[in-house]
């Protein structure tokens, strides 16, 4: 583990690297914290830029927005222009957005725990309450979230929990804890999937085995390893995009998934949602405003955009996703039982997944060790 | 004296006109290969950040890491399945090259369209075809009316990249075997030697560059594969390019990923001068 400072007295075969790099290192990380120059750029936002002169561009995963956002914010906002690119994973918009140079884009949705690494990095622009109104729709619990009390930095834009997503005509017993996954009983074997991602990967065996998500110790970890380990031989795969059509042709009767990923509304009524009593997460998917963005005083006025209860109600309406508003809510006609009919209070029950920094390399490695598992 | 005088501005024009027709495909090689490749490269000296992202902090630990078990177990499985994919394409693809070459011209055509023919549709969607193919409820369990534990194992992995590449193995080998002088294999036979031994000590030897081109074609994007171990093989086994692309997009840890890389590349040159050599003794 030999490391020395990088300094002019190194060799000059690193120089042309260093200078490469130098150009590159502009968009890399920043030991700026969101407290200093920010906010101090921050405060030089104006309530009543105009609009019109500003464009937006966002990222967003594949349909978790209404199609015709972009018409609808360029309608009302009178912005000139709004462009929407998609990411299909956290990881791919983090790269896009921690790439050197200027990303472009303005507004991001990630996870939580992407939205503290992205502010960690210094990359986020803090939020200003006072262009966002519409932020008095959020539930209380949703301004109290452990990677972002107070929403300093990041808007909350969906919510949910972790469980086991079964086919209720082919299990014999209806999946309640994580070892149901973890050791499937015969008629479940080899027709279990897990999710590959990392952080969501470890989930079911650190909760089974009584630890904290953010668990970072290495003997919880290779106890998680040794779990997951044994578990491998009894897997149909590890899965976490398609699993639901996993469960929908029968390939697979119960897999670990995000409550909204769990096709619940399948019109055979087939497919259930378990939430496992060693308890799960709580997962928050963001908005965030980049630091680097041009337009910044159009980014917030399209969050509080979003967080109009008409607006913010469509993703529970359309794709099966609990929203923290409050007032969005309560405009969504939630069946009994349905996903949506959980309280804000009992998931906030759930543990919310944080940046662990880089204690985060233990949960790669973990991953590599548990696929590379012959 | 005079000649050389004379040889100069010839020499100029030539030079010049290299230069004009050389720029836009060294450019394109400069701006969208090189720099590319010699930033990623410059990372694996640096360091991750606490968050992701390059700390420009030297260090050799990314290298030392290379010679962790834990890499070193999947690239053996990865030298294993592009090893076992090449050699299958080679002996499914020399004799199918073969016949190729041995049909009529018109035939031939429709041959060599038939061999580029799935080229013609999305990657992804090809290899996506074989989960209907090979799923439980799959297309090939409902007609034999059995349950087959088909997909998510190191053979789909083999047949996938195998489907996926063996169009680059027939290939070169049917432009090596087509090339071949008829009369070398009718001076063998007349002297006597079996339709085998004229295959052994004519034919494949001359064809020797072709069997490296098209095992190099497939081996490389076989080695580095990362799409085809997800899909059929449920990423229960992963490979080179799955452990690359999780450092860059999971771990956020572009320095070994770029290290990671740098070794693939290393791997792949000496693939590429073991090549060359043998292609210049042929």
């Amino acid at each position: 583990m030999s490391r020395i400072r990088f300094t002019r007295r190194l060799p000059a075969a690193f120089t042309a690297a260093g200078l490469a790099l130098a150009v590159a290192a502009c968009g890399g990380e920043s030991s700026t914290s969101s407290e200093g120059p920010a906010a101090a750029a921050a405060d030089q936002l104006k309530p009543n830029a105009d609009l019109s002169q500003q464009s937006l561009q966002i990222t967003v995963w594949d349909g978790y927005t209404p199609k015709e956002l972009p018409e609808k914010v360029k309608a009302k906002l009178k912005v000139k222009d709004m462009k929407v690119a998609l990411h299909d994973t956290n990881e791919v918009a983090m790269t896009k957005l921690t790439a050197p140079g200027d990303s472009g884009i303005d507004v991001a949705f990630v996870s939580g725990q992407y939205a503290q690494a992205l502010n960690a990095a210094g990359l986020l622009e803090p939020i200003h309450p006072e262009l966002i109104p519409n932020l008095a729709n959020l539930y209380p619990e949703a301004t109290q979230l452990s990677y972002d009390k107070g929403n300093k930095y990041s808007v909350p834009y969906t919510w949910g929990t972790t469980g086991i997503c079964y086919r209720k005509d082919l299990v014999k017993k209806v999946p309640d804890s994580w070892n149901d996954l973890l050791k499937p009983p015969a008629w479940a074997d080899k027709k279990v999937t897990m999710m590959t991602t990392e952080r969501w990967l470890a989930l079911p065996a650190i909760k089974a085995l009584g630890y904290s998500v953010n668990t970072d110790k290495d003997d919880e970890i290779a106890k998680v390893k040794d779990l997951l380990a044994a578990q491998k031989p009894h897997l149909l795969g590890y899965d976490d995009t398609t699993f639901g059509d996993k469960l929908t042709s029968g390939e697979a009767v119960m897999v670990e998934a995000w409550d909204g990923w769990c096709p619940t509304t399948d019109p055979k009524g087939n497919i259930g949602f378990a939430n496992p009593k060693e308890g799960s997460d709580l997962w928050v998917d963001t908005m965030v405003i980049m630091k680097s963005s041009k337009n910044k005083e159009a980014a917030h006025a399209l969050i509080n955009y979003i967080l109009d209860p008409e607006i913010h109600s469509w993703a529970a309406e359309n794709i099966n996703y609990k929203v923290p508003n409050k007032a969005a809510m309560e405009r969504v006609s939630i069946p009994k039982g349905s996903l949506l009919d959980i309280k804000p209070a009992e998931l906030l029950n759930g543990e919310s997944i944080i940046d662990l920094g880089q204690a985060s390399t233990k949960y790669t490695r973990l991953s590599t060790e548990i696929t590379a598992q012959q | 004296m005079k000649s050389e005088v004379k040889a100069r501005p010839a020499s100029r024009g030539r030079r010049l006109g290299a230069f004009v027709f050389l720029s836009p495909g060294v450019t394109y090689l400069i701006v969208l290969m090189l720099v590319p490749l010699a930033l990623v490269l410059s990372n694996t000296v640096f360091q991750r950040g606490r968050f992701g992202g390059v700390v420009y902090e030297f260090t050799t630990e990314n290298f030392e890491r290379l010679i962790d078990p834990l890499y070193l177990g999947v690239v053996g499985v990865s030298l294993k399945l592009a090893t076992l994919t090449t050699l299958i394409a080679l002996l499914i693809g020399y004799p199918t090259a073969y016949l190729i070459a041995q049909l009529p011209p018109k035939w031939k055509t429709v041959a060599l369209v038939a061999i580029v023919l799935p080229f013609w549709t999305n990657f992804i969607i090809r290899v996506y075809a074989w989960i209907i193919l090979l799923s439980g409820p799959g297309v090939i369990n409902s007609l034999l009316g059995t349950d087959l534990e088909l997909l998510y194992k190191q053979g789909t992995i083999v047949t996938g990249l195998l489907y996926s590449y063996l169009p680059l193995m027939v290939l070169p080998l049917y432009s090596a075997i087509e090339r071949l002088d008829p009369q070398l294999r009718e001076a063998s036979a007349n002297l006597g030697a079996s339709a085998f031994t004229t295959f052994r000590k004519v034919t494949l030897p001359l064809t020797v560059p072709g069997v490296m081109t098209g095992c190099l074609f497939v081996f490389v994007p076989s080695f580095g594969n990362f799409v085809i171990p997800e899909i059929l093989g449920g990423s229960k086994s992963i490979m080179v390019g799955n452990l690359i692309r999780d450092q860059f997009l999971k771990a956020r840890d572009w320095p070994f990923g770029s290290a990671l890389a740098l070794a693939l590349i290393a791997v792949l040159i000496v693939l590429l001068l073991v090549q060359a050599r043998v292609t210049r003794r042929a």
